[in-house]
Formats: structure tokens, C-alpha cells, sequence
């Protein structure tokens, strides 16, 4: 018992070293988590902004006053930057991922306590560095999440494209530091921590899940530090990687020779990896949800397995499908549109086992499992229209429109979120040991689904109605007028949707405090979490090492005295 | 309210007290980064490779990205705005070749000396129980300073490197001065910061050695970091053969 002594006896005690400090994987998932839910909040109120400022153009607004132009545009690259990389990126993978994956393995911690703290600290530098550009001379960059040069590249193309611009490139080139030692520390302690038994194809989807996504950070956030780095040098020290001769006002600047696409096609080698980063945590806690909640096995666990590496593979061949408009040899696009199309037969295989999995199951709608079935749903509808704008013939009419803005907030936007509503109601139990309101719980949900189908479904829509995106204003144009009730619908749905979130908040902190005492496995599920104590203790599981010996999904086992084998289970109670 | 707590199988790890010839636990467990957490270096040894393999590969990425910029790159066109004609504005650099090859040579020599500071600390490590016992006495201790060869070494490598910018700069190529340059200071700054990382995680293996702490622990950092090393010289040869051969 050498081992677990010496851990028990490293529980550290002061505040510092147990909440801020800390090298417990527990608290770094819990500290991700936090950060993601305050970011997701400075990410809501901007789009608020954007929404009611497309309604009403003139209007003066609190915070920003009459939203100009170039506010908008601001509006629009720190909405989305922060959505995608300070929640979609930190709360899935970092969040769940540092808490529960080392627990779902039997592993007391995660490999590399001190990098797993640093890598926190590193995003949460980022997240401050890139608020700040809000505060800065010229106000925050105009340039999208997707930084686009010559515009990301020149100090002078615009007022947000001063210091606010170097804030933004450097807080994502700090953000790409903290993903590295976060997927290195992820990849190794999936490898190397695994209990005795917990072979790779006994792993819960979810860690498959945060595993692959961890391999698609280590091998695409260093391509877009490389490309940060390059940006950095041609707006600061005068080369010209990305900028070509340009005049602006008037104005012949020294670059020459520099290729705008050369930025695209690093970036988005990067950018496509990224929303599967974003997306497939979604999967996985769907996937545990699905199966727990209908008490029955995953539907195909292996097929699952493989469906997630080929998304994982597939999503770094398919990066030139946001480049159909830039200027691409038709061949190019050609393939590159191949290969997307491509990507829906893993998809496909996954939402026909996420349907064969609830088909003819004893279904329990608890609040996680509606939020489960909302990720299947939103997954779908968001999926269906991946095919469209795969085909550079469609891609083309509809790709500078609302249709895309509808397309990917449906997949990757809000679908992720419902992911992480999923994990929160399901996992909550475990992390704080009470259970969170059932009524309020389903209230939430059901406003934030029909909202979201109400924000977004238009948008398709609109896109087709030829409805520009990134556009400050479009009151004023003829052909769009009939369309302006619809915004307005749309508006309405973003402010209901944004207060409902209020409940999940309320219901949140008020269960942490006041909810009902949860027992170590509320749900009955089967994964090593629900093996050990709740809260789990600082070793995980109080200085035992658990032994695995069943499949993480073992549910209705004919001849099993319970509808549930625990992976820990001794092997006679089922041979399976 | 009915427990679901469900009957938990638990295997007792087996952790062998004094070497008696147990298997070591599944896991070495609870390595809090404090370096005092479990015994079991070898588990933990096996793991800091594994950590530094992934981390080596996200380095790859950061070169890999580089390169296709590099070569894609050199094949880019450029208006002239005079003749207003496409021109290729790749200025092939005239690079310091002896004192690249003198740098290279003091890289080569510096990754042998790591080598040999990993096999000593190696051996070391192995002959530690040995050591313990009392009354048994092995000779002297091979304390040859290969670790503080390594650092000064690499630290020469690093100022070749300046003296290489400097050369670079009086022979006017300055990193703006055309894409090329600028990607030969891009890559070697890179290099150099890499390498200067390592450089930081010597000393503190000299540090740790001067703590007299444990000679697994020391034998951990000094074992990964040669690797890392040897990484950074391969990655050297790569960059100085992707600067020369495609100018």
C-alpha cells in the first residue's frame, strides 16, 4: 500500500495549492469548466448584440453605443474566436476531459500533474490577453475568427487591426501552447494509465472520444502557432509571407510577393481539425448518455470506434471545402470535396448506432438523456446541409450567405453546447455530489432546443434568399426587406434563448449548495466513476486500483442480477 | 432512496518493498510533480519517453508547416508594379556556409556528449542498489561532467548561431529583405528556441544532480533530454539541408 499512502498524504490542504494551484486533475477539469461558462457568457452577449443590432441598425445599445461597421465586425471576430476556441475547445476536452477521463481508465491522476496545471493557466492567459483587446486603442480586430489576410496582416486596414489585432494572434498562438500540453498530457495518460483490464476496446466512447480529439489538437494547433507566428512577423517586422503588393488609402505598402491563401491553407489545416475537436467530446458523452439511459449496449461499440478515428483522419484531408471561393483549381476542389462527402458515411454510421442504441430500449427521458437526443437531433439537422456546401457548385452561391452561419452553429456551435449540457446534467452527481433539478433541469431544455431550431433554422433560409453574412446592415437592401420580420423572429428567439440560459445558471449554483444528496451512482451507469465515491476522493479512488473486467456498456445482460454490470464487476456475474 | 452502489472489485496493488523481486504496480500512481510521489521509475521513466515522443511530434507539426509555407512559398510569383509583370522576387541567400558547418559540428559533438551523460546516468541508476549495499565497493564513480560538456556545447551551437544572423545581416539579408530570409531567421530562430529550451532543462538537471536527489530522478530528466537532443540535431540537419539544397 506504499503507493496509495504516499498519495493520500499529498492531498494538498491550503487554498492555493487545493483550488488555484492545483495539480489535481479534478480541480484543472472543473477550473476549464468555469472559464468556458464565464467565456460562453461574454460569447452570448456579444451575439445579442450582433442580433438586435441587425434588427434595429440604428439603435444605441448598452456597452457599445451605435454599433458602427467596423463594431460589428468586432462584434463578430471575438464572438466567434471566443466561442471556438475558449468554450468549444476549453470546456469539452478540458473541462470533462481532465476530469473524467483519468477516473474512467482507474488512473489516480492525470500523467503529467504540473503540465495538466500549466496548460491552464496557459489558456486562461490567453482568455485575459484576449479580452483585453476589447480595451485597447482601435478597439478589438475586425478580421473573423478565421483571420483572414491582407485584412489580420496590415496594421492599417482597419481600427480594431492595430494593438487589438496583436492581442488576438497572440492570445491564440498562447491558446495553441496550452492545447499542446494538454493533448500530450491527454495522449499519454490514455496510453499509459489505464487500469489492469481496461484494454483499448474496454475504453467508454467518451475517452475514445477525448483521446482522438487529443491526437487532432497535438497535430493541428502547432500548424496554426506556425501560421500565427508568420502573421505576427508580417504585420510587426515587415515581411510578406501573406501579403502581397497592396495599396491601402492610397497608401503602396512595403510587402510584395506574399500569398493571402497561403494563410488560408494554414489555417484552415488547422481550422477543420478543430471543429471535430469541438464536436467529438458531443459524441462521446452521447454515446455514454444514449446507451445508460436506454439501458442497453452501445449499438455497434466497435463500429463507433472506428467511426471516430475516421472522422478524426478524414478531418485533416478536407480542409480546401472552406476555400471554394478563394480561388482553387477545380481539380483541387474536386478531391477536396470527395473527401468531405466522405465524412458523412462515419457520421452516418454514428447516428444510425445512436438510433439503433435507443431502438427498443427501456428509454429513462432524464434531463441528460434529453439533452443526448438533442445532440442527435441538432447533429442531424446541422449534418444534412455538410453535403450541400461540400459540392463547390452549391458551395459557391451559398457560402458567403447565412446558409453556412446557420450550417455550422447548428453542427459544431450548438451542438457541441447541447454535448456539454448533457455532460453537465449527467455528471453533476459526481463532481459535487448532489443532483441538480429535474423540472428546472427539462424546462431548460426545452426552451434552449425549440430556441435554437428558431435562431438557426432561418438562417438557411435566409442564406438561400441570398442573405449575406458578416454584413453590418442589410435593412436597406430591397431584396432582403420581406426577410426583415424573420430576423426579428430570430432576434426574439436569441433573447429568449439567452435568458433561459439563466435557469441552467441558477439551477447550477443553487443545486451545488441546496440540491438533494446524490448516491455514488444515481443513473446506474457502468464506467469507473460510478464505482468510487462522490465526490471522488483526491487519489480517485481512495487508494484502491480498481481492476476491470467487463466492456463499459453492459446493460440488460441476460442473467445478470441487475440491469447493469459495473466494469468492475467480478467476470462471473456475466461472461460477455 | 435505494444505493446503486454496486459491489466493487478491488485488486490491493502489489508494490515490491525493497526490491524483492515483485512486479511493480500497473501504474507508478500519484507522480504529483513534486518527483517524490511513487518509487517506481522505471513505470515513470517509460512514460516521460512516451510524454516527449507525443510532444516531438507536435514540434514536427510546427516544421512540417513551415516547410510547406517555405516551399509554397519560393514558388509564388510577384507583381512588379513598374513592368507590371509577374517577377519571382526569391532572392536565393547567401548563406555563411563554414560557420554553419562549424555549428553543425558542434551540435554533433554536444548530442554525442548527451549520449554519453544519458549512458553514464544509466549505468549509474543500475548500480545504485549495488552501491547501497554496505561494505561493497564498486571502484570509483565515472563523474566525467558530460552534461556540463552538453550545455556549454549547446550553448556554443547558439551563439554560432547569432554569429550566423550577424554575418547574414553584413552580407544584407535582414528578414524582410525577401521571403527567403526571412524564412532562413524564421527556421534557425525556431531551432534555437527549441533548442535553448533544452538547454534550460540541462541545467536543471545539473541542478538536480547538485539537490542530490535521487539517482532515478536525475537519471528521468537527464534520460529524455538527451533524447530531445539527439531530435533537435536531426532537426538541424534538416533545416540547414531544406536552406541549402532549395535556396
Amino acid at each position: 500500500m506504499a503507493t496509495s499512502a504516499t498519495i493520500h498524504s499529498h492531498a494538498p490542504q491550503g487554498f492555493i495549492r487545493k483550488y488555484i494551484f492545483s495539480l489535481d486533475h479534478k480541480v484543472i477539469g472543473l477550473q476549464y469548466y468555469f472559464l468556458a461558462l464565464v467565456a460562453v457568457f461574454v460569447g452570448m452577449l456579444l451575439s445579442i448584440l450582433m442580433r438586435v443590432h441587425m434588427i434595429w441598425p440604428t439603435a444605441v445599445l448598452p456597452l457599445v453605443g451605435e454599433i458602427k461597421p467596423e463594431t460589428y465586425l468586432s462584434l463578430l471576430t471575438m464572438h466567434g474566436t471566443i466561442m471556438v476556441f475558449f468554450v468549444l475547445t476549453t470546456a469539452p476536452q478540458g473541462g470533462f476531459g481532465n476530469y473524467f477521463l483519468p477516473i474512467q481508465i482507474g488512473a489516480p491522476d492525470m500523467a503529467f500533474p504540473v503540465l495538466n496545471m500549466l496548460s491552464f493557466w496557459t489558456t486562461f492567459v490567453a482568455f485575459v490577453t484576449i479580452l483585453a483587446a476589447f480595451f485597447v486603442t482601435g478597439g478589438a480586430p475586425l478580421h473573423g475568427w478565421t483571420g483572414y489576410a491582407p485584412l489580420s496582416a496590415l496594421t492599417n486596414s482597419g481600427p480594431g487591426e492595430q494593438l487589438g489585432a496583436d492581442l488576438w494572434i497572440t492570445s491564440i498562438a498562447i491558446f495553441c501552447i496550452a492545447s499542446l500540453m494538454g493533448a500530450l498530457n491527454f495522449i499519454t495518460t490514455t496510453l499509459d494509465l489505464r487500469a489492469k483490464g481496461m484494454t483499448m476496446m474496454r475504453m467508454p466512447l467518451t475517452v475514445w472520444a477525448w483521446f482522438v480529439t487529443a491526437i487532432l489538437g497535438l497535430l493541428a494547433f502547432g500548424v496554426l502557432l506556425s501560421a500565427g507566428i508568420l502573421l505576427l512577423l508580417d504585420r510587426n517586422l515587415g515581411t510578406s509571407f501573406y501579403i502581397p503588393l497592396v495599396v491601402v488609402n492610397g497608401q503602396v505598402m512595403g510587402h510584395r510577393g506574399g500569398s493571402p491563401l497561403l494563410w488560408q491553407h494554414l489555417f484552415w489545416f488547422f481550422g477543420h481539425p478543430e471543429v471535430y475537436i469541438a464536436i467529438l467530446p458531443g459524441m462521446g458523452v452521447a454515446s455514454q448518455l444514449l446507451s445508460t439511459f436506454s439501458r442497453k449496449p452501445i449499438f455497434g461499440y466497435k463500429a463507433m470506434v472506428y467511426a471516430i478515428m475516421a472522422i478524426g483522419f478524414l478531418g485533416f484531408m478536407v480542409w480546401g471545402h472552406h476555400m471554394f471561393m478563394s480561388g482553387m483549381s477545380p481539380y483541387t476542389a474536386f478531391a477536396f470535396s470527395l473527401m468531405t462527402m466522405a465524412i458523412g458515411v462515419p457520421s452516418a454510421i454514428k447516428t444510425f448506432n445512436w438510433l439503433g442504441t435507443i431502438h427498443g430500449g427501456r428509454v429513462r427521458f432524464q434531463t441528460p438523456m434529453l439533452y443526448a437526443i438533442g445532440f442527435v437531433s441538432l447533429f442531424v439537422s446541422g449534418g444534412l446541409s455538410g453535403p450541400f456546401l461540400a459540392q463547390p457548385v452549391l458551395d459557391i452561391p451559398l457560402h458567403d450567405t447565412a446558409f453556412v452561419v446557420g450550417h455550422f452553429h447548428l453542427i459544431m456551435g450548438v451542438a457541441a453546447i447541447f454535448g456539454m449540457f448533457a455532460g453537465t446534467y449527467y455528471w453533476f452527481p459526481k463532481m459535487f455530489g448532489r443532483m441538480m433539478n429535474e423540472t428546472w433541469g427539462r424546462i431548460h431544455f426545452v426552451i434552449t432546443l425549440v430556441g435554437t431550431y428558431c435562431i438557426f433554422m432561418p438562417m438557411h433560409y435566409l442564406g438561400m434568399a441570398g442573405q449575406p453574412r458578416r454584413y453590418s446592415q442589410f435593412t436597406e437592401l430591397a431584396y432582403l426587406k420581406h426577410l426583415i420580420p424573420l430576423n426579428e423572429f430570430m432576434t426574439y428567439a436569441a433573447i429568449v434563448t439567452v435568458a433561459a440560459q439563466l435557469i441552467f445558471v441558477i439551477n447550477l449554483f443553487w443545486s451545488m449548495f441546496k440540491g438533494p444528496k446524490a448516491s455514488d451512482n444515481p443513473w446506474e451507469s457502468t464506467t469507473l466513476e460510478w464505482t468510487t465515491a462522490t465526490p471522488p476522493p483526491h487519489d480517485n479512488f481512495g487508494g484502491r486500483t480498481p481492476v476491470v473486467h467487463h466492456g463499459p456498456y453492459e446493460y440488460s445482460v441476460p442473467g445478470a442480477p441487475r440491469d447493469y454490470v459495473m466494469q468492475t464487476d467480478p467476470p462471473t456475474v456475466a461472461s460477455h | 432512496m435505494a444505493t446503486f452502489s454496486s459491489p466493487v472489485s478491488i485488486e490491493v496493488p502489489k508494490t515490491g518493498q525493497g526490491g524483492g523481486g515483485t512486479r511493480p504496480p500497473v501504474y507508478g500512481g500519484g507522480d504529483d510533480g513534486r518527483g517524490d510521489g511513487s518509487p517506481d521509475y522505471g513505470a515513470r521513466l517509460r512514460r516521460v519517453r512516451l510524454g516527449l515522443a507525443i510532444g516531438l511530434t507536435s514540434v514536427t507539426m510546427i516544421f512540417v508547416s513551415l516547410t510547406s509555407a517555405y516551399v509554397v512559398r519560393r514558388g509564388l510569383p510577384t507583381l512588379d508594379e513598374r513592368t507590371n509583370q509577374y517577377v519571382r522576387d526569391w532572392i536565393p541567400v547567401d548563406l555563411p556556409l563554414a560557420l554553419l558547418l562549424i555549428n553543425t559540428a558542434l551540435l554533433l559533438v554536444s548530442s554525442i556528449t548527451a549520449e554519453l551523460a544519458r549512458r553514464q546516468i544509466t549505468r549509474q541508476a543500475a548500480l545504485a542498489p549495488i552501491r547501497s549495499i554496505p561494505g561493497v565497493s564498486l571502484g570509483e564513480d565515472n563523474g566525467f561532467p558530460w552534461l556540463g560538456f552538453t550545455v556549454v556545447l549547446g550553448s556554443g551551437f547558439l551563439a554560432g548561431q547569432w554569429m550566423a544572423w550577424r554575418e547574414l545581416a553584413d552580407r544584407g539579408f535582414y528578414l524582410a529583405t525577401s521571403a527567403s530570409s526571412s524564412f532562413v531567421y524564421l527556421l534557425t530562430a525556431t531551432h534555437a528556441v527549441h533548442l535553448a529550451g533544452g538547454i534550460l532543462v540541462l541545467l536543471y538537471a545539473v541542478a538536480v544532480s547538485l539537490l542530490h536527489k535521487p539517482v532515478e530522478e536525475r537519471r528521468i530528466v537527464v534520460d529524455v533530454t538527451a533524447w530531445y537532443w539527439h531530435f533537435m540535431f536531426l532537426l538541424w540537419l534538416y533545416i540547414f539541408g531544406l536552406v541549402w539544397f532549395i535556396r
